[in-house]
């Protein structure tokens, strides 16, 4: 800890390490959404997208020695329980959203025989061009 | 919250009305997906359907009798509550999403039978009735996080509606409207994240009082970007639209007249609340630099997709383009900042999910009749389909903005508007942009009535009476609306005095 | 001996357990983390366990799809309908305090049956969605 004490710099990074991993993950989710062209590929890099801003909400909602909200005067300070409904809320989207969007690769599957975005646009693409 | 001595007073009917614009879809769905059966599917689809403009009705009545209207979800109080809040600016919308579910469900019986496989019919209807829920409580909402979670159960069920056709391009499409959709609701979440974060609560009047000493800090603009793009990817704003053409190019065309005419209309309602009420039109006028870019997006989407739009072969991309545009017309009133251009985005949001909502259920008549998608194939289209023509031209001049239909009242505010605020390049660029809507147009017109029958069109089925007729109201709304403005212009004036006034109040 | 008697074994073992937390995390929602959706997620993997180890027709003998299909709009139903029994008892939609002649019973009861609900569509919804992917390609 000396080593942190030190330097400031460090410090105020070290202190915010969940907001590190929250940058962490919403950038790799969104650069696999983006350059991947396997489709379940990008489905897995949207849904570390969505748990980065799950993390977003539920760090600052835990404090450090609080309790859950008790009505008792043993008890004094409290967690904030309001992100954590918010957030299993957007976690049950997530995975209704994460099913679907399995659902269509599966048919796209069966209707064009490949799970590559690049392949199957072109195969639609062509399509079009032929009904012309 | 009552304590057990003094009980709170029961509710009558109509105070019971905000809840039950949403749970009435909402188990008329249940009820759908329980039957299974393609019929029964329709009859509870068709008796909910025509209920919610009752609805919707009733509580623009209430709304303009009385003010605003407040419903405290579950009993409890706002802001500690969730609270369904009507006032001018949403009531208008609910009565637009609840009356074209319930033209679009009269159309449908038949035109759902050619265009979907027979076991999938009764899952169909409960779709698009989740689709009604979820976007109609989108509409009337007061909390931030609801807003998401009404977004998703309606953007859901987009994603089904989309997808359930036959034709396998329909996937790919709803795929990437899956995957986009999904990216831009994120956005939105983390917006209302950093806002819940800064300010304590969710409800949208309270955030409003909250905010007012935290708007200059990089917290508080950061979630209005992040909201903005959210919303705007889910707006089809341009450069965010690239999801949309084949969205609605290869959906069933029931689904898209419905799709086109409400879902995009809601974000732009999400976005104006956000942008006039959360943050007032201070803000806005104070970041001139970034209310220009946006300004420039608008007259691009006015302009570019509508150029595309002369190139397209297929009739529905064709007019899917001139959505992204007409979306462009709507985003420019939202952001001139003044009464007039505000009241002419509203106005225009109303009169645009009419025209389009009229079109695209004229080529839902032409494809049930003929099969026809290409504008090639549908010459001589005018003598052998006269009345459905005849409505898509009375529609297509309301998408010009012909002095006497819709679309022209509208226009007329947003040019109001754009005088004002003194910018005159852009009443130039309104008006070069109504020019271009006449090119694409003007070339179905073209094709359909100055050429030979082609062997497609020579010989149409006859269209099942609902559906024209349904069509047929759409137009002759399109012409209502360019002389008798109270609904159309009126309330949405009236909305926009209320949102630039300082909307929280009341 | 079949060559997978220890997977058979140790699953026979395991299954009833699982069913057992996924029913304490629901009746444990109203005072610990828990509650409808996660009890509805560890029942559905009980199930999914029972199909992957057993094969489906098994699974499918016990838990029928066309059940499991039922389920899902069934508990959006009595969550909905439990809101709507409030709107009746002249509340607000889920103002559970008109529920019963006791406020505080009132809540009470009507988160629980809330949650049942919430179990109900979770558990058919995961199970549906595993029935229909696993399905796909055979009859």
């Amino acid at each position: 800890m000396d080593l942190l004490e030190s330097y400031p710099l460090l410090q105020t990074i070290a202190e915010r390490y969940n907001t590190w991993a929250v940058i962490l993950l919403m950038v790799s989710g969104l650069y696999i959404v983006v350059a991947k062209s396997n489709m379940i590929k990008t489905l897995i890099g949207m849904a570390l997208f969505q748990t980065s801003v799950y993390l977003l909400y539920l760090s600052p909602g835990k404090i450090i020695g609080a309790t859950p909200p008790i009505t008792d005067t043993a008890f004094a300070v409290y967690s904030n329980p309001l992100p954590h409904v918010l957030i299993l809320t957007a976690i049950v989207v997530g995975v209704a959203t994460l099913a679907m969007g399995l659902a269509l690769i599966v048919r796209i599957n069966e209707a064009y025989g490949s799970i590559e975005e690049d392949e199957v646009v072109d195969l639609v693409d062509r399509q079009d061009k032929a009904e012309e | 919250m009552s304590t057990p001595a003094d009980p709170q007073p029961a509710l009558m009917l109509a105070d019971q009305l905000p809840a039950l614009l949403v749970v009435v879809p909402m188990l008329g769905a249940m009820v759908a997906s329980l039957l299974r059966n393609g019929a029964l599917g329709y009859l509870v689809s068709l008796i909910v359907s025509w209920v919610s403009p009752v609805i919707a009705l009733a509580m623009l009545w209430q709304v303009e009798a009385s003010g605003p209207i407040s419903y405290a979800m579950g009993g409890w109080a706002p802001p500690l509550g969730i609270e369904y809040r009507v006032d001018e600016a949403n009531a208008f919308l609910l009565v637009l999403i609840s009356i074209m579910a319930a033209l679009c469900i009269t159309f449908a019986p038949r035109s759902i039978a050619s265009e979907i496989p027979a076991q999938s019919r009764g899952w169909y209807y409960a779709m698009f009735l989740m689709c009604l829920c979820g976007l109609q409580g989108m509409a009337i909402t007061g909390d931030a996080f609801n807003i998401f979670v009404f977004m998703e159960i309606s953007s859901l069920a987009m994603y089904a509606l989309i997808a359930m056709g036959t034709d396998r391009r329909a996937l790919v499409a709803a795929y990437q409207y899956l995957v986009i959709g999904t990216i831009g609701a994120t956005f939105y979440v983390l917006g209302a994240g950093l806002l819940f974060t800064i300010t304590g609560t969710l409800n949208l009047v309270d955030m409003a009082d909250r905010l007012q000493p935290l708007l200059g800090t990089r917290a508080a603009l950061a979630g209005l970007a992040f909201i903005s793009v959210g919303i705007g990817l889910k707006l089809a704003l341009f450069p965010l639209h690239l999801w949309l053409p084949n969205a609605y190019a290869f959906a069933p065309s029931v689904a898209t007249a419905f799709l086109a005419s409400t879902a995009t209309k809601v974000a732009v309602y999400i976005l104006v609340r956000f942008v006039y009420s959360v943050y007032g039109v201070e803000v806005a006028e104070a970041h001139e630099i970034d209310t220009a870019i946006v300004l420039l997006l608008a007259v691009l989407a006015m302009v570019a997709p509508s150029i595309v739009a002369i190139f397209q072969a297929n009739v529905k991309r064709m007019l899917a383009y001139s959505s992204v545009a007409q979306i462009g017309y709507i985003i420019l009133g939202v952001f001139l900042l003044n009464e007039a251009g505000l009241t002419g985005g509203l106005s225009h949001l109303f009169n645009h999910a009419i025209i389009k909502g009229c079109l695209f259920l004229a080529v839902g008549c032409i494809v049930f009749s003929t099969g026809i998608t290409k504008i090639d194939q549908m010459a001589g289209l005018g003598h052998t389909m006269p009345l459905t023509m005849g409505a898509f031209v009375l529609a297509g001049l309301g998408l010009i903005g012909v002095p006497g239909t819709a679309g022209f009242v509208s226009k007329w505010y947003l040019i109001q508007g754009a005088t004002e605020a003194g910018l005159w390049w852009l009443v130039a660029a309104i008006v070069f942009a109504s020019v271009l809507a006449v090119f694409y147009v003007g070339r179905v017109v073209e094709v359909a009535w100055f050429r030979e029958p082609s062997p497609e069109a020579a010989a149409p089925r006859p269209v099942p009476v609902e559906m024209l007729a349904v069509t047929w109201i759409l137009a002759a709304l399109c012409i209502y609306f360019g002389f008798e403005t109270d609904i159309s212009a009126g309330v949405p004036a009236e909305a926009a005095r209320i949102l630039i006034g300082g909307g929280a109040d009341g | 001996m079949r060559l997978d008697v220890i997977l058979r074994v140790s699953a026979k073992l395991m299954i009833p357990f699982i069913m057992l937390f996924a029913i304490y995390v629901q009746f444990h929602g109203h005072y610990s983390p828990g509650g409808g959706f996660q009890a509805g997620v560890i029942a559905a993997a009980a199930v999914i366990l029972y199909a992957i180890v057993f094969g489906m027709r098994e699974a499918q003998r016990v838990v029928p799809p066309g059940v499991v299909e039922a389920m899902v709009p069934l508990g959006v139903v009595i969550y909905a309908g439990t809101g709507v029994l409030n709107m009746i008892s002249g509340g607000h939609y889920l103002d559970y305090d008109f529920l019963l002649a006791d406020p505080v019973q009132g809540q009470y009861w009507g988160v629980f049956v809330v949650e049942v609900g919430v179990l109900v569509t979770v558990a058919g919804a995961m199970v549906t969605i595993f029935y229909a992917f696993a399905m796909r390609g055979r009859s």
